[in-house]
């Protein structure tokens, strides 16, 4: 039967070798992966194992090594394809710019008019509860409130796939958790594919309809588990007892792999 | 607020205290004139004009050096950061440029550029022009890799990250540089003046001292101190305009 989700982001044989006065080193792939038109899809998988490499290559921030990648049903080139957008896990604001012409940079240099530019622009201080801080610069806000301040920069630009490297890696659990229900409101919103990288279970599986589980290095997809969350979520589904489900069939595929990571003689 | 009225008090002091030795006769007034002499001497000086030409000289021969050294030394230090094996070839040089004598070359830029502004202009940029590519570089190598591909990601080209990206986060870097810039190119300016020149306010100085004028070799001492207090004090203040933004309110 045909699929009913037309593919999205599709990668054939991504393989990615980096060359280094040891030698050259295996980090990513063979790696076969499709995304789904208006997913959100997770990638979770041990320290090292080319997580932020597969993301670099789908941003065509890297070449793969060998293999294709294809978005919207064209290959990926060396430059950023348009209708993609990027969040890392790092501090991206520029420190020299406020609130609101961090979240416009990428606007103002497109032929986009003044107005438009106001208009997504409250939409987004809007969205990520920035309203009051519009003239702030970025020294003055907390981690969390720098990172809504670099997805906002992301969704002014109406990125129809949008990839987080690890977006919440350098925030505490409360804030995480509240940033993930704010993630899958924005997703609702928006109606963009999101691939969320990330070392945390417990957010993968919240946040993802999909979780691939990556091997150690060199990073292969080993299971892509369905979570079949309902559309409409938020993060009170960590109650529910196929939360707890989920989080254990992920720990038991990674939890060899990890111990693999760490000690690659014992596995 | 309490430190800047400490520092002011310490200055008048200072000043006090000279102007007490001065008119006191412990300080002979061929070594040194009371300081409100002066400063007399100078404003009699500035109403007069008769070393207006010298002083015009003196600072577009600086103006020249430093907008030369700043330009050259920005656009040099972001080719050689991304020309690393050239800038490995360069840094010991960069490192012990300071150590040369640049004066010593002097006479050979006289050969060279003939007896003009250009030896004086050419000795201030070179002095000043290394300063502006080491902070340019340190500026560049501060900049994190995630805001090199941001920019990637919003669609920026090479030139458009330099100038949009990289060069503003660097800006406190390239700050310092300008104002060691501006510093090296007045050492530079004036100094050749003094040497080997017959005009600009490094060469009044000289003539005054070789003929024993203390009422007009003072006053234009003081001159250049009061511009260099002004200028460094108006960068000095720009400079934390520039950082407040940066740093945690």
């Amino acid at each position: 039967m045909a699929d009913p989700y037309p593919i999205h982001v599709a990668l054939r044989d991504v393989t990615k070798t980096f060359q280094s006065k040891l030698g050259s080193i295996d980090a990513l792939g063979p790696i076969d992966l499709e995304l789904r038109q208006g997913e959100f899809f997770a990638v979770v998988g041990p320290s090292g194992c080319g997580k932020s490499t597969l993301l670099d290559i789908m941003a065509a921030l890297a070449p793969p090594s060998s293999g294709t990648v294809t978005f919207e049903g064209r290959a990926i080139g060396t430059s950023v394809p348009d209708g993609v957008g990027v969040v890392f896990q790092e501090n991206a604001c520029f420190p020299w710019l406020n609130v609101a012409d961090n979240i416009t940079f990428g606007l103002r240099r497109q032929p986009i008019e003044q107005m438009e530019i106001e208009r997504r622009l409250q939409y987004a201080l809007q969205l990520m509860g920035l309203n009051d801080f519009a003239r702030a610069f970025p020294a003055q806000l907390s981690g969390g409130m720098r990172q809504r301040v670099c997805i906002a920069r992301t969704l002014v630009m109406q990125p129809r796939l949008i990839l987080l490297d690890e977006p919440f890696g350098a925030l505490d659990q409360q804030t995480r958790l509240l940033m993930g229900d704010e993630l899958l409101r924005i997703w609702r919103a928006t109606g963009a594919t999101v691939l969320l990288i990330t070392h945390a279970l417990d957010e993968a599986a919240m946040l993802a309809d999909r979780v691939a589980v990556m091997s150690a290095r060199p990073g292969r997809i080993m299971e892509v588990i369905e979570t079949g969350w309902p559309r409409d979520r938020d993060s009170r589904i960590v109650s529910d007892p196929e939360f707890g489900v989920i989080t254990a069939r992920l720990w038991s595929l990674l939890r060899a792999q990890s111990l693999h990571a760490l000690r690659p003689d014992t596995a | 607020m309490h430190v800047h009225l400490y520092r002011l008090l310490a200055v008048v002091l200072a000043v006090a205290l000279l102007e007490i030795l001065c008119r006191g006769h412990v300080i002979p007034p061929l070594t040194l004139p009371a300081p409100s002499l002066i400063a007399l001497g100078l404003l009699g000086v500035l109403a007069h004009g008769t070393f207006n030409a010298a002083i015009v000289k003196t600072l577009t021969n600086v103006g020249l050096a430093i907008a030369l050294a700043v330009t050259i030394g920005t656009i040099a230090g972001a080719a050689l950061h991304r020309a690393p094996t050239l800038r490995t070839l360069l840094e010991p040089l960069f490192s012990t440029y300071y150590a040369i004598p640049i004066y010593a070359f002097y006479p050979l830029f006289i050969v060279v550029f003939g007896l003009g502004d250009a030896p004086q202009v050419t000795i201030g940029f070179m002095l000043a022009v290394v300063s502006m590519i080491v902070s340019t570089l340190a500026g560049l190598d501060s900049v994190p890799p995630v805001l090199g591909k941001t920019a990637r990601i919003l669609q920026l080209g090479p030139v458009a990250t330099v100038r949009s990206v990289t060069l503003p986060y660097a800006a406190p870097y390239l700050f310092t540089g300008v104002k060691l810039a501006i510093a090296y190119a007045f050492i530079g300016v004036i100094g050749a003046e003094f040497i080997m020149s017959n005009t600009g306010l490094g060469y009044e100085i000289r003539f005054a001292y070789d003929n024993l004028d203390n009422n007009v070799m003072y006053p234009l001492i003081l001159l250049i101190l009061l511009i260099a207090v002004v200028v460094n004090m108006s960068l000095d203040y720009w400079e934390r305009v520039l950082r407040s933004r940066r740093e945690r309110a």
